[in-house]
């Protein structure tokens, strides 16, 4: 019996001027999960969550945050529903802690402000300015801000954006983190690489509408269930024994390595099995499995960072 | 909220420190006007222009005190417009902060630093300044406060309306300068033509002019129940219309 979804968005629009920014939109999120708004920057993701965060009013549509209305009960909300938002700045010259400090003092109830710097890894920076922090420091520290009242629900805008990858890996075992504590994470982002690692479930955004959700791994299935095995050997006895392979589409050959495409799952413990049966000897072995990336190239036929 | 008024009003008085050429703007500017002024011209001034009288309908401290009321409005301006440019409005907007509880932080910054100056201008100008005793410096210092408490106000709500940082300044002194002309600072509002002096009653600075000038020259406080009367009523119009009007982005 699945709990009743944290988050509920049912056909909103919001347009500005003539500008449509999202348009008969809708998704759910469940307890628990991390869920993502994938797409291109302008796509309408963070309309959306600026909507499902109460900070704009949709022109049509409904929107349900733990069974409140964004808009309506914000002040409730408030209590229970943490963001971060993309572009926000604190004072320059505020330091670490002074900013969890204040936060927690805006809220009844907050978490140990000593220990949750330490878990994200601020507690060398306590003392230091907002404006000497790095990209990635400051990213931690709005996490914290979103996570000083101890919110069910977190929602968290294009959190990487700007960030080099080794910061970025830091940020996603923050993330994970979040959820391990049982809370529920609603990201946007336009970087599939971190959907693909993060979200247990994501919502493609193009042009203001949801063009498909699903799991990562769902998704890529359904639009681009392809694999590839390309492999070299100099066995003349392969191309048979490669050929028999069940699920197999085509073989070919080529300057000495042979191209092998199916759209079995299994396909390369297939592959592998074979080559290990008939002790195949090969020289160059690779795979090339599609990701997020070729499923919004495939649906929009475009790619994302167009 | 109070805990947060206090916090927020406490880190704004840290944070606005921290930046040494806005204290020395707000501070070290008027004081070293003043010091440099009486050095100068102390002995005339004290006789001239301490008491009202010649060209100018005010003395030298009631224009002193509402130069340093328009800077602090232009400073309030400029910080609100700066904290929405920057975002940090947006993101204090998702906490259970209300507007007001910033307007108030912002308000009570400047009054502390407007009474840190005036001590320090009574401090460095009494060597120039031959003041009499009978000068009634604390009442002073309780109508320049109450005065700022009320005119400030009116720069929240045009640093509620304006949308940049680059805009807030000249706004303000759009708004503000041209108040200077109908406030009975310069000129005597009785030598106004009557169009004028039925306008400059619309003019909160004209409460604070006369207010602070009537206490320095030691007129009881009930006599300017009035001005009271006028300054409370414009900080609760305009906080009213900050309060609706309020942009967070």
């Amino acid at each position: 019996m699945p709990s009743p979804p944290v988050i509920q968005v049912t056909g909103i629009r919001k347009a500005y001027g003539q500008t449509v920014a999202v348009d008969d939109l809708s998704f759910e999120v469940r307890e628990g999960e991390i869920f993502g708004l994938i797409g291109p920057n302008g796509a309408g993701k963070t309309t959306t969550m600026e909507c499902v965060g109460g900070f704009r009013t949709p022109d049509r549509g409904t929107i349900s945050v733990l069974g409140l209305d964004p808009v309506r009960d914000a002040r409730r909300l408030q209590q229970r529903v943490g963001v971060q938002l993309q572009q926000a700045q604190l004072q320059k010259r505020i330091t670490v802690w002074e900013a969890v400090d204040f936060w927690a003092s805006l809220y009844p109830r907050a978490v140990d402000g000593q220990a949750l710097l330490h878990r994200l890894g601020l507690t060398d920076k306590r003392n230091a300015w907002f404006m000497t922090l790095s990209g990635g420091q400051k990213q931690r520290l709005f996490i914290a801000l979103a996570l000083i009242h101890d919110p069910e629900v977190v929602m968290l805008d294009e959190l990487t954006t700007g960030l080099d990858p080794q910061a970025r890996r830091v940020i996603w075992g923050l993330v994970r983190g979040i959820r391990e504590k049982g809370k529920t994470v609603l990201l946007t982002t336009h970087l599939m690489e971190e959907a693909e690692r993060l979200c247990d479930r994501v919502a493609i955004v193009e042009r203001g509408r949801i063009i498909d959700s699903g799991t990562p791994d769902g998704l890529v299935r359904r639009h681009c269930p392809e694999q590839t095995v390309v492999l070299a050997t100099g066995d003349a006895t392969a191309a048979d024994r490669l050929g028999q392979i069940t699920g197999l589409e085509s073989v070919t050959w080529q300057d000495g390595q042979f191209t092998l495409r199916g759209r079995d799952r299994n396909l390369v413990a297939r592959v592998i099995e074979c080559l290990s049966e008939h002790r195949i000897h090969v020289t160059d072995f690779r795979t090339e499995l599609p990701n997020l990336e070729d499923v919004f190239l495939k649906l929009t036929g475009h790619s994302v960072r167009e | 909220m109070v805990r947060a008024l206090i916090t927020l009003t406490w880190l704004e008085i840290k944070i606005f420190v921290r930046e040494p050429m806005g204290l020395f703007g707000t501070v070290g500017i008027p004081v070293l006007v003043f010091v440099l002024l009486g050095r100068f011209a102390g002995a005339q001034l004290a006789t001239a222009a301490l008491r009202p009288g010649g060209t100018v309908s005010a003395g030298l401290p009631v224009i002193l005190a509402i130069f340093m009321v328009l800077g602090a409005v232009g400073s309030l301006v400029t910080i609100v417009a700066i904290y929405r440019e920057g975002g940090i409005l947006k993101r204090l907007r998702a906490t259970p902060l209300s507007p007001l509880v910033i307007l108030s932080a912002q308000v009570l910054v400047k009054l502390l630093f407007t009474a840190l100056t005036l001590c320090l201008m009574i401090l460095a100008g009494r060597r120039y300044y031959p003041v009499g005793a009978d000068v009634p410096l604390l009442s002073f210092g309780v109508a320049l406060l109450f005065s700022t408490w009320a005119i400030v106000s009116i720069g929240f709500l045009i640093a509620s309306l304006v949308p940049t940082a680059r805009f807030a300044q000249p706004v303000a002194a759009l708004v503000l300068y041209p108040m200077l002309a109908l406030s009975g600072l310069f000129f005597p509002l009785d030598r106004l033509p009557p169009v004028l002096q039925a306008v400059s009653f619309v003019v909160p600075l004209r409460y604070a002019v006369s207010l602070l000038d009537g206490v320095w020259l030691g007129e009881p406080w009930l006599a300017h129940l009035g001005d009271l009367a006028g300054l409370t009523l414009t900080f609760l119009v305009v906080s009213a219309l900050s309060a609706r009007f309020f942009r967070w982005e």
